[in-house]
């Protein structure tokens, strides 16, 4: 079963939707006991990082998520999932994160719009198995204001305002900032990567 | 690097695809799930599906055709048309829209922006503003623009430029900008409306209403400074896809995102 995590404000519907039509048995999980049975999880993250930490921590999932970063499952984090894997964020400076990648996730300057949303390109940086078969320059999805600065773990990078860590990778642990379930064919076949695994 | 956005819209009426649709390709012209598949597959940024029913009959199919189309869609899809609460929003996001899209009731409460961007998250809500060009009293005049709802048939006197800021401060997280002069002429978008409108907001801004060619596209995201901008008809023709504007477009400079089938 592939784990899709529900803390109440993720875009859960449409990864579901994607895994599911790749014709993987994916399940909505709003309680962190069910974890522990999931061969991979999946985590959507949207919205506010303080809204999800503490949504986190009211549904008891830190400890049950720190279990699966360790256990060696599988893991994908999106977007908010990616920037709740890092030590702390900017937009709320006392909800500390995961801590799993070094640094802090940090608001996007030096450019007039943001967020950044809509279709930007990955400059692949080195070779992931998340990423694998993805061509250099291919789009993706985006939408969000604040960023992950680059890590040893970063294997993508994209550029808006500041160049950014697109995509990570650190044994079973795998996150991306943009929005496979939103990327079209290149989303799918990340997805794909993923589940294969 | 920041592609600008093509979106192709689906206005649809008792859950089908209307204002004529002439798509040689098409087992059956006017069923969105079909439309919205071809578009998807020739590279449509997004897709926005607005339901003009009249009857209520009309509007409870809209629930089943957002199902439909959403299926098999992975771009982001945003429904408008008759959103007025937060149960209307929470509905059409529950069907498998990513963004909703709210107009006149955003006009008449707009609590509700904020609202519905509190509940959803800002990346959700889309405002929809139809604006109508003001008649200068002289030429030194700087150009104004009013916005109009119930589908341009009531004029609020409330200046546009003024409300898209105002709904950026409430909460919105995209602007849908329909000049109704421009609207069905398909002499090309208000490039001056658009270019005052975005270059005042840090949220993004769709352009609507004018697409006749692709040379409007490239004028409306080079001198109008649109993020995106949406068409109906141009495409519902076959007059000209989606991958032959993009190509067109990345010729003009426009950054756009070209996708190839191999991958």
């Amino acid at each position: 079963m592939i784990a899709v995590l529900d803390y109440g404000a993720g875009n859960v519907g449409s990864v579901l939707k994607a895994v599911q039509y790749l014709g993987y048995p994916a399940e909505r999980v709003d309680r962190p006991e069910l974890l522990a049975r999931a061969e991979k999880v999946i985590f959507p993250g949207q919205g506010h990082f303080a809204a999800m930490m503490t949504a986190l921590r009211a549904r008891c999932f830190l400890g049950a998520l720190r279990d699966i970063l360790q256990s060696g499952t599988p893991f994908l984090g999106i977007c908010l999932g990616f920037q709740a894997l890092y030590e702390a964020s900017d937009e709320a400076p006392e909800s500390p994160g995961l801590g799993i990648f070094s640094g802090r996730v940090q608001r996007l300057t030096g450019i007039f719009k943001v967020p950044h949303v809509g279709w930007s390109q990955l400059e692949i940086e080195r070779p992931s198995r998340l990423l694998s078969g993805i061509a250099p320059g291919s789009f993706v999805y985006y939408c969000h204001s604040y960023y992950c600065p680059a890590t040893h773990e970063s294997a993508a990078f994209t550029e808006y305002g500041q160049r950014f860590a697109a995509a990570a990778e650190a044994g079973n642990i795998f996150a991306v900032q943009f929005h496979p379930e939103k990327s079209g064919d290149v989303g799918l076949k990340i997805f794909r990567n993923f589940l294969e695994l | 690097m920041l592609a600008k956005r093509i979106i192709p819209c689906l206005d649809c009426k008792d859950g089908r695809v209307v204002k004529g649709i002439q798509f040689v390709s098409l087992r059956d012209a006017g069923d969105p799930s079909e439309l919205a598949e071809v578009y998807n597959r020739e590279g449509a940024d997004e897709l926005v599906l607005l339901d003009i029913s009249a009857s209520r009959e009309g509007r409870a199919t809209l629930m089943d055709t957002v199902h439909r189309v959403a299926r098999q869609l992975f771009i982001p899809l945003t429904v408008g048309g008759g959103v007025r609460t937060l149960e209307d929003a929470l509905r059409l996001l529950g069907a498998g829209a990513d963004k909703v899209a709210v107009n006149t009731a955003a006009v008449e409460n707009p609590a509700l922006v904020e609202e519905l961007a509190s509940r959803f998250g800002s990346q959700a809500i889309v405002v929809a503003i139809d604006a109508r060009r003001q008649s200068a009293q002289n030429s030194e005049e700087p150009a104004r623009w009013n916005v109009v709802t119930y589908g341009g048939t009531q004029d609020t006197g409330i200046d546009a430029l003024g409300w898209a800021q105002r709904v950026e401060g409430l909460g919105a997280g995209e602007i849908l900008l329909t000049s109704m002069d421009a609207d069905g002429t398909k002499n090309g978008f208000d490039c001056e409306l658009t270019a005052a409108v975005s270059q005042s907001m840090h949220i993004p801004v769709i352009a609507s209403g004018g697409a006749g060619e692709p040379e409007h596209f490239a004028d409306v995201f080079l001198r109008g400074a649109a993020d995106a901008a949406l068409a109906a008809s141009i495409f519902h023709f076959e007059e000209h896809t989606i991958r032959s504007l993009k190509e067109y477009l990345e010729k003009q400079g426009v950054p756009v995102r070209l996708i190839n089938h191999e991958a």
